[in-house]
């Protein structure tokens, strides 16, 4: 069972259909989702005949694909999607923090992909705010590993203060 | 010495409680292999050739007299009685039992010491000169910024996974013993025409297959920016390293894919978005790490003493000691003394637990409960009194501690090599030991003069090889065991690459080799050269030509 839970690690209803690398409009027109989550080539060709459709959109990206080139699309967007081709590679991280950070996005950020229990404390921190979860991993696990840490120095976008301007 | 507040102990036991959990996951099937992996290796913990690996940071090199003995309760309690002394200021256990490393870690967190990130793709233990803080030839104490870039990096969520590791190096003296160019960072304090502090950053350099010298991105950057330009460098790395090919993953390769001056233009445009940020650093925050680490209460001394002159005239070997392995001292009346973990027949950087103790002692009677961890391997206590020299010698003389041998040919730097890593392809302590019992000879090592011979059991060059005057490298040649010579190489100031002289040569010829080398260099030098201004002159054919000379 798919799982997908927010910050607090409360489960939440996934109504995003998630279309594949590959997708292209006539998946989208197809489909009978109203919110469809596109890879971030289809959504920079077919823009104006994907808003055509009505739907509502969500752009997802892989590792190597930067998310510059959808600043100017940032309020047409309730969700974006970082994928996690491997736990390991953690482009993603950074690329959540340009994101609210520098692009001031701030809609819903989605960790997709290689998802595990061990990585979501981090994930949190960098500003991802919902995290479509493995199979294999328990929900009662990945709620307690939101809360690995009870504090920490640095800026982030989840807390932008750093511990050295907020030490007792 | 840095003290933890509640918030750095919380963290601690944070990061003690999550560890134990992700072992426990482990060993119950929950967690893979291949996830568990990263998890462990930030916690410093390799899978080796015979047993588990935990390499624990010893930060910037600091160690108190508590923590030293804590280790050694450690390597007696859950190891084997001994730990080894890394090129990168840590320690490394080698036989610990994985169910028993959560218990290990907490009995470090007592001591305010931990194994984190000192492996994986993460930031790793900052590291920085020996003698900061007690150097007569000092720009500015190192210590407080070490510190503030430890915090910035412990737990960094965005800098996690990144290509590859990363290592960053702080030094504010005029001599660097730091290797600071070798560094994924390397970090300079400056002052400039105002007498402001500020970091000369060079990045890009490092050893391992690519050896190569860092380069300068910014000539002054002003204290207060420290932290934002970091981030601005790793998040630029972070996303556009490679990450297909483990080889090409290090910084100094995007770097010279992208050249300098385009790297150095998009940390500038990614520093735009955070500098003068809540990133910027405070007055405050620098005063704070700053108080830690002030000056001892120091004696009114003179540095005279005259039985210290009595001894040195009476006693060759003590003389010895005091010219190869006590420094001036920033105080006068005191003394900066190098333990030489060199001793012929001992593993180089090697300690059992009884030496740890006795060293600690040591440094609570005589240099105030504090000692500082070298990159070449060898302890230091900072803070001798010249009256106190003769009594400390005399100690160390009994626990054969005194080896007179820093700086000289038998100061070998080497990695513990095919006996203990998995990843070597030859031994390196043999060859280490062959080398100095060739040379055990104070008088002729004295000759020699200042030289480093580094050693490295494979091409991820643990041993600094590149760096060594002279560098030998382990090498598989369809399955034997070859090592490959270097010459020319330098981690000061004036860093160099050593160049390859040759075909590689068999383990039993490695002390003819060194020897014909050094035949060389002393037929050759002029006045009082050291080993690398004759070289700098000469260059390598002559080495070559006598090294590889057929015999008659």
């Amino acid at each position: 069972m798919p799982k997908l839970i927010d910050t607090l690690g409360n489960l939440v209803d996934n109504a995003w259909l998630q279309l594949p690398k590959d997708a292209t409009l006539d998946h989208v027109v197809q489909s009978s989702s109203k919110l469809v989550l596109v890879p971030c080539k289809l959504w920079l060709a077919e823009k104006a005949s994907l808003l055509a459709t009505g739907k509502t959109f969500g752009v997802w990206f892989d590792s190597d694909e930067p998310v510059g080139p959808i600043n100017a699309d940032l309020a047409l967007l309730p969700l974006l999607a970082l994928n996690f081709p491997t736990f390991m590679d953690g482009r993603s991280y950074s690329k959540a923090c340009v994101l609210r950070q520098q692009m001031k996005y701030e809609g819903e950020i989605r960790a997709i992909g290689d998802v595990l229990r061990d990585q979501l404390f981090y994930l949190k921190r960098c500003g991802f705010s919902s995290f479509d979860l493995k199979d294999s991993v328990k929900l009662e696990d990945a709620q307690k590993a939101l809360k690995d840490f009870t504090t920490n120095y640095q800026a982030t976008v989840e807390e932008p203060v750093p511990l050295y301007r907020r030490r007792a | 010495m840095y003290r933890y507040d509640q918030y750095d102990r919380q963290m601690l036991q944070d990061r003690i409680a999550q560890f134990r959990d992700q072992t426990r996951r482990f060993l119950a099937g929950e967690l893979e292999n291949a996830q568990f992996l990263p998890l462990r290796l930030q916690n410093g913990l390799y899978v080796q050739r015979l047993a588990p690996m935990l390499r624990v940071a010893i930060p910037y090199g600091c160690l108190s007299s508590v923590q030293l003995r804590k280790l050694a309760h450690i390597a007696r309690h859950y190891d084997k009685g001994y730990a080894h002394f890394s090129t990168r200021q840590n320690i490394q256990f080698n036989w610990p039992k994985l169910p028993e490393v959560p218990d290990i870690l907490a009995e470090l967190a007592e001591v305010e010491m931990h194994a984190i990130q000192t492996s994986g793709n993460c930031i790793r233990n900052t590291t920085t000169d020996q003698f900061a803080g007690v150097s007569p030839h000092e720009i500015e104490d190192s210590r407080p910024w070490c510190e503030i870039i430890r915090q910035w990096s412990t737990f960094h969520p965005e800098f996690a996974h990144l290509p590859r590791k990363f290592k960053i190096a702080v030094c504010g003296t005029e001599t660097d013993q730091a290797a600071t160019q070798v560094h994924d960072i390397g970090l300079y304090i400056v002052r400039n025409f105002t007498g402001d502090v500020g970091f000369q950053v060079l990045v890009g350099g490092g050893l391992g297959r690519t050896p190569v010298i860092g380069q300068v991105i910014n000539e002054f950057l002003p204290w207060q920016h420290l932290l934002s330009y970091l981030d601005a460098i790793l998040r630029i790395y972070n996303q556009e390293g490679r990450r297909d090919n483990k080889y090409k993953a290090r910084i100094k390769i995007l770097v010279k894919e992208l050249g300098v001056d385009v790297f150095r233009n998009k940390v500038e445009a990614e520093w735009q978005y955070t500098k003068d940020g809540p990133n910027t650093l405070t007055e405050n925050e620098f005063k704070r790490c700053k108080a830690f680490f002030t000056d001892p209460v120091y004696d009114t001394l003179v540095n005279d003493d005259a039985a210290v002159s009595a001894k040195l005239n009476s006693d060759i070997r003590f003389n010895n000691w005091m010219e190869r392995n006590v420094r001036d001292h920033k105080q006068i009346g005191y003394r900066i003394v190098t333990l030489c973990l060199k001793a012929t027949g001992a593993a180089p950087g090697d300690l059992d637990a009884e030496q740890m103790e006795f060293v600690a002692d040591l440094a609570d009677r005589y240099s105030f409960g504090e000692l500082r961890v070298t990159h070449e391997q060898n302890l230091v206590l900072t803070d001798v009194k010249l009256l106190d020299l003769p009594a400390l010698y005399d100690a160390l003389q009994r626990e054969h501690l005194a080896t007179p041998y820093t700086g000289l040919l038998s100061d070998m730097i080497s990695c513990p090599g095919g006996d203990f890593c998995s990843l070597a392809n030859a031994k390196s302590i043999p060859i280490a030991e062959a080398i100095q019992r060739r040379f055990d000879n104070f008088e002729l090592q004295q000759q020699i003069g200042e030289i480093t011979l580094n050693i490295s059991g494979c091409m991820n060059a643990c041993g600094h090889h590149h760096v060594g005057n002279i560098g030998v490298l382990g090498v598989d040649k369809k399955g034997e065991e070859f090592y490959q010579v270097t010459l020319g190489g330098s981690s000061d100031r004036q860093a160099a690459l050593g160049k390859v002289i040759g075909p590689s040569f068999a383990q039993e010829e490695m002390p003819d080799v060194v020897d014909k080398v050094l035949q060389v260099y002393l037929a050759r030098r002029q006045n009082n050269e050291r080993f690398i201004d004759t070289y700098n002159r000469i260059g390598i054919e002559p080495f070559q030509e006598h090294v590889y000379a057929k015999a008659d």
